[in-house]
């Protein structure tokens, strides 16, 4: 699990060094800040997930210092971020590590080098709902990740599945789509045309 | 009368129903009109973020496109979910701060005949609005039913107080505002340290042991504070801690019934409403016999304050920094 | 064609600097192109060298002067600021006044600040062809003797503030130093031991206070704050506020009954840091100087309920006099000395470190009290219950330093204090100590020796800045204990580790009032709110303004050693100001033309240094030479158009421009 067995770092430092650094920089919206990072650890250390993680957020930043694209990219630190914002908030040198964190998951979804599916399945389930309902939609969205990713857990989980329906009243079919539907179709595409670009 | 513009987000519809229905009822008292972002859409939570950034914000930046043409007198969006009301303020800071990443997602608006100017809109989380715009004394003297004998855990979650935008209304680590409120309608408010702890998020569906260990930390915190019930302001965070605490039971072989709560429901008890009209009973985690204590002293509690407080005559405490809202201390210090 | 109907001679030299300047602007095209389109100017000669600033460059001045005919230099080349004094004296050494000689930025405002070089170049010829323009306007200038006053100013009464008392006293001048609190001493009297030597800090403080109490040539004032200063360098006059001790200083004997028989006890916030207690009459600490007490009114309970009076029976000199008034004094002095040190960091604000909440959180001024012999528990490193000998220890470092969440600097001394805080731990208590550091800092004489002293005494060095320390605990081991979690960045791993006790190396921060203090003496603070050195490296205890120096924690934090330093170097300059008797001033002045003056007064309040008087009988204001600075405020506020500044005439300054803007260049073309 400790990093320093597990990369495996260049002998020379690569060419790409910087471009890596930048690239998430400049994918990250507002100001990143990231090429401030002075690897105090307040991240990893605030982090309330961090026991799950095979990187420290600060390790993952000294990666991508050093260029080590895969090992950066496939870590499954992003996808273990709980959006909590401890680290955002106590870094000393303000870099805004909760949206790098969204920027690495872009970029692991794209370039498809995250290999564990979980995570960027549940966020591409409750998209498609969005994308097609223009709300989200909390029961479908669980039963069909769980009978995906955690059927075991199923039976654990039915009082409390009966629960939400029964007695917490959640609804059992999907939202009334927006009325905007297609409006909303035609944003999402031409963001998807930019964010390409 | 002051009217807001409300962003109430999908979760107000299903698992926070509670939430919204005491809320149309306080707001009745309190005299706010709200009404609703005309055909908003899902703001994307933390799913779409973590796919693609442009589509994520030009989703949520419809919303604001749509509230900003509302505007009518107020330009305050009310919102009551966390993660809406972070979602919400995070794509107008930021569409302020990077022009250029605000052009990008105005040409993606365009395509639907929509634009927002960052900026243009206020936008707040309830209990902003209930500390600060309509302020303590008026909900104090709405109070006809004091929460006497409730002992509650104040927990506030992260995206209400985080990130620490400028304009955000409180402090990101030790918020007051809920304790002052919650103090206000006469419920006795434990010192409840993990009050913006995480409670795992979306963990529940991803990584469930990492989300019992976050979810037991904080129902532990409550129950040695020996809280009778927590409150939030937040929906993820009432549905995680009240939904998955039986599964967390189960996890970690412990027994815990700690109700969860949305703070409205209990501004809406001391407020005089009848349980029935709060959305009481949705939770999973029955509050009935936490409420029956209403009206009763709470017995003195002994735990917590033992390492905190050193016996008489030793080495003085340094004086805590003064209990005020933020926006109170931001004047002050002016 | 200048006033006095001479024809401008001006020789252009542009300096590389090595390549400071040479490696952005190409100083060589530079100098040609002055040659080449300033002629019509009256450019006569121009050249590049290496180092303008070196004996060879002056040499070149000086010698062109005389074979050339020179009569202005145009220097371009660094700030004014640097070598403005170096090429007037090669221009006096050439045999011309030295106020002929104009400097040209373009290593600050140029090279410094461009990268690139085509534009820079431009802009530097442009820099040029403005001095160029505006020397032809100068005329010689006479500096301005005045006398200096053999007294010193000495505010704050710290060791740095001692320091510089004594040298000068020392050296037979007569010194008066201010300080606020009731006693000399400052922040080092209230610590017990002293990094990297580990000497008792009393020890080596308490001679120095009793020799600066006790001196002929030095007049204490304690208790005291300077409120007004007015004059100029030499001939300052300052009114300082004595506070009312409500203590008969000639009859009090500093027995201390009063003291003890007083009933009423405060938490003291000052000198034991709010860990500790005194009366509402006290001295600080036993060494104090001088030993007499002060009566706090706002505590004080006959102040607070009109009875109670107990000190006044028991004292048996009758010094007690509650009706005693504040007194305020004016003295004369020549130079001033800001001695005024530094606050700790509130860290109460970093709130995820708990302190104020957590009760075993304790800053690092309570630590120094609670191992200090003299504090509250005599030495004893001891839980916040006053018992408890603690079995862990962690110290934090770069608590509000190092942070842009609070201030972006390094404090400087935390890492060593840090150091003796974990021997100290070690050697009274035997707990286990964690470190907690981002880097480890020791770049002083025997500082990295004492890390490894310590490193070998068994501390445990976590390399992560401390996420939270919190009281939660997650398991049985955690039961009872303060947590600190932290990532251990040298592992790579979130760590929680349980302690008894934790230190917080705050800080430190400019005084609450240091703006406040800068603005009292004329001199700015930066953005951080330390006082401004004149230069940072090279003049680092002098200020902008003439006769006022910084020394110690005031000028940004340092450790004793180098207090001490500022303190005698401070001292130095002023003993050297002392016996040159007099000073020369910069002619740079302004004066009022009485036949355009109106009388308006508007310039009279705007002068900051209140230079300007009123004739009633003439209607006109007239400008003192002496106390004037130069400062053109009241030039550019004069309607009537009725005040100059010498040096920063109309003509000089619109020709600049015209230079700046190269129209000078375009219509000597056309012509």
């Amino acid at each position: 699990m400790t990093e320093l067995q597990t990369v495996d770092l260049p002998t020379t430092i690569p060419k790409h060094k910087k471009s890596l650094l930048s690239e998430v920089a400049a994918r990250t919206a507002g100001k990143s800040n990231i090429e401030m990072c002075i690897q105090c650890g307040t991240c990893g250390g605030s982090c309330p997930s961090a026991a799950d993680m095979d990187h420290t957020p600060r390790a993952i930043f000294a990666l991508l210092k050093a260029g080590v694209r895969d090992e950066a990219l496939r870590s499954n630190t992003p996808w273990m971020c709980v959006s909590c914002y401890y680290c955002t908030v106590r870094c000393p040198q303000d870099i805004h590590i909760t949206d790098v964190m969204y920027t690495l998951k872009n970029i692991a979804v794209e370039e498809k080098i995250y290999t564990d599916s979980t995570a960027p399945d549940f966020s591409k389930t409750f998209i498609n709902m969005v994308e097609n309902y223009g709300r989200s939609f909390e029961v479908g969205l669980a039963g069909i990740h769980n009978l995906k990713h955690f059927i075991g857990r199923l039976p654990g989980m039915t009082p409390m599945v009966i629960g939400m329906l029964t007695k917490k009243g959640m609804p059992i079919t999907p939202p009334k789509r927006i009325k905007g539907m297609a409006q909303l179709k035609k944003i999402l595409k031409r963001a998807k045309e930019l964010e390409a670009v | 009368m002051s009217d807001y513009i409300f962003y109430p987000g999908c979760a107000m519809e299903s698992s926070a129903r509670a939430y919204d229905i005491s809320l149309k009822a306080i707001s009745k008292t309190l005299g706010i009109g709200i009404k609703d972002v005309d055909d908003w859409n899902c703001c994307g939570a933390t799913e779409y973020l973590s796919i693609s950034a442009t589509p994520a914000y030009a989703l949520i930046a419809r919303n604001l496109a749509l509230a900003s043409r509302q505007v009518n007198g107020s330009n305050t969006v009310m919102a009551s979910c966390s993660a809406c009301y972070l979602n919400l303020t995070k794509a107008d800071h930021n569409m302020a701060v990077d022009p250029k990443f605000g052009i990008k997602i105005n040409q993606a608006l365009e395509a639907g005949g929509l634009s927002y100017q960052p900026g243009a809109l206020e936008i707040k989380h309830i209990l902003d609005i209930m500390v600060n715009d309509i302020g303590l004394e008026k909900i104090k003297s709405k109070v006809k039913r004091p929460l006497e004998g409730l002992r509650v855990a104040p927990y506030l979650g992260c995206m209400v107080p985080r990130p620490d935008y400028a304009s955000r209304f409180s402090d990101a680590e030790q918020p007051v505002e809920l304790d002052m409120l919650l103090e206000s309608l006469g419920a006795e408010v434990v010192d409840f340290p993990l009050r913006t702890a995480c409670c795992g998020g979306h963990m529940t569906q991803i990584s469930p042991d990492t989300a019992f260990d976050l979810i037991n930390r904080l129902v532990k915190a409550a129950d040695d504070q020996q809280a009778d019930l927590m409150v939030t302001a937040c929906p993820m965070c009432q549905m995680n801690l009240d939904a998955f605490q039986g599964e967390m039971n189960h996890h970690f072989k412990t027994n815990f019934k700690m109700p969860i709560l949305f703070f409205t429901q209990l501004v809406g008890l001391a407020f005089g409403y009848e349980a029935s009209e709060l959305g009481f009973g949705l939770e999973l985690v029955s509050a009935k016999s936490a409420l029956s204590k209403l009206g009763m002293k709470a017995p003195e509690s002994d735990s917590a304050a033992k390492v905190k407080k050193p016996p008489k005559g030793e080495l003085p405490m340094p004086a805590p920094l003064p209990k005020m809202p933020r926006s109170a201390e931001k004047e002050a210090t002016q | 064609m200048t006033k006095n109907n001479e024809e401008p001679r001006i020789g252009v030299y542009v300096c590389h600097c090595g390549t400071n300047i040479a490696g952005v602007v190409d100083v060589e095209n530079v100098a040609t192109w002055a040659k080449e389109k300033l002629g019509t100017q009256g450019v006569v000669v121009s050249r590049d060298y290496k180092f303008m600033c070196s004996s060879l460059g002056q040499e070149l001045i000086e010698k062109d002067i005389k074979e050339h005919n020179l009569n202005r230099i145009v220097v371009a080349a660094c700030s004014p600021h640097l070598h403005e004094k170096t090429f007037r004296t090669a221009t006096s050494n050439g045999g011309l006044n030295p106020f002929m000689c104009e400097m040209v930025s373009i290593r600050e405002q140029v090279s410094w600040v461009h990268t690139d070089k085509v534009i820079a170049t431009e802009k530097a010829k442009s820099m040029i062809s403005g001095g160029v323009a505006r020397i032809v306007h100068h005329e010689p200038l006479q500096p301005m003797s005045v006398p200096i006053h053999p007294a010193t100013l000495v505010v704050g009464g710290g060791i740095s503030g001692i320091q510089a008392a004594l040298e000068i006293a020392d050296a037979g001048y007569p010194v008066h130093l201010v300080e606020r609190e009731p006693s000399i001493g400052g922040h080092m009297a209230q610590f017990d031991k002293t990094f990297p030597t580990l000497d008792c800090s009393a020890c080596i403080l308490t001679p120095k206070m009793v020799e600066a109490g006790n001196h002929p040539n030095i007049n204490l004032y304690t208790w005291s704050e300077v409120e007004k200063v007015d004059g100029y360098v030499g001939n300052f006059v300052a009114t300082i506020r004595k506070k009312a001790r409500k203590i008969v200083e000639a009859d009090c004997t500093g027995c201390g009954i009063c003291q003890e028989k007083c009933p009423k006890k405060v938490i003291d916030d000052v000198f034991e840091a709010g860990l500790g207690y005194r009366k509402a009459v006290y001295t600080p600490f036993p060494q104090a100087v001088p030993n007499y007490p002060v009566i706090d009114v706002e505590n004080c309970t006959y102040f607070e309920k009109g009875t109670c009076k107990v000190c006044e029976k028991f004292c048996p000199t009758n010094a007690i006099d509650f009706e005693q008034e504040d007194e305020l004094i004016s003295i004369e002095i020549g130079n001033i000395i800001l001695a005024t040190g530094y606050d700790l960091f509130d860290a109460r604000k970093v709130s995820n470190y708990g302190y104020g909440r957590l009760a075993n959180v304790f800053t690092s001024l309570e630590f120094e009290r609670l191992t200090n012999a003299s504090g509250p528990t005599g030495g004893e490193i001891v839980l916040r219950d006053g018992k408890t000998v603690p079995k862990s220890v962690g110290v934090i470092h770069c608590v509000g330093s190092r942070d842009k969440n609070y201030n972006e600097y390094c404090s400087s001394i935390c890492c060593m204090q840090s150091l003796k805080f974990a021997h100290l731990v070690h050697e009274r208590s035997g707990a286990e100590v964690y470190n907690f550091y981002i880097d480890i800092r020791t770049p002083g004489k025997g500082y990295d020796e004492f890390y490894l002293r310590l490193v070998e005494e068994g501390t445990n060095f976590i390399r992560g800045k401390v996420a939270e320390v919190s009281d939660t605990a997650r398991n049985s081991e955690e039961e009872g204990k303060l947590i600190v979690q932290v990532e251990d960045t040298l592992v790579g791993k979130q760590r929680r580790i349980p302690v008894d006790m934790i230190v917080l190396s705050a800080a430190l921060e400019p005084r609450a009032d240091a703006k406040e203090v800068g603005k009292l003496f004329g001199i700015s603070c930066s953005a951080n709110g330390w006082l401004i050195e004149r230069h940072p490296k090279l003049d680092p205890v002098a200020t902008m303004t003439e006769g006022i120096y910084i020394a110690g924690c005031a000028q940004g934090p340092k450790d004793i050693p180098s207090s001490v330093a500022q303190g005698a170097a401070a001292a130095a300059r002023v003993i050297g100001k002392i016996q040159k008797k007099e000073i020369e001033l910069e002619p740079i002045r302004a004066s009022v033309i009485e036949e355009k003056c109106s009388g308006c007064r508007i310039c009279n309040n705007l002068c900051p240094f209140n230079a300007i008087l009123f004739h009633e009988d003439r209607m006109v204001s007239e400008i003192n030479p002496a106390l004037c600075q130069g400062c053109g405020t009241c030039v550019a506020a004069c309607p009537a158009g009725a005040i100059i500044g010498t040096g920063f005439s109309n003509e000089q300054v619109l020709s600049q421009i015209e230079g700046l803007l190269m129209l000078n260049i375009e219509a000597a073309a056309t012509d």
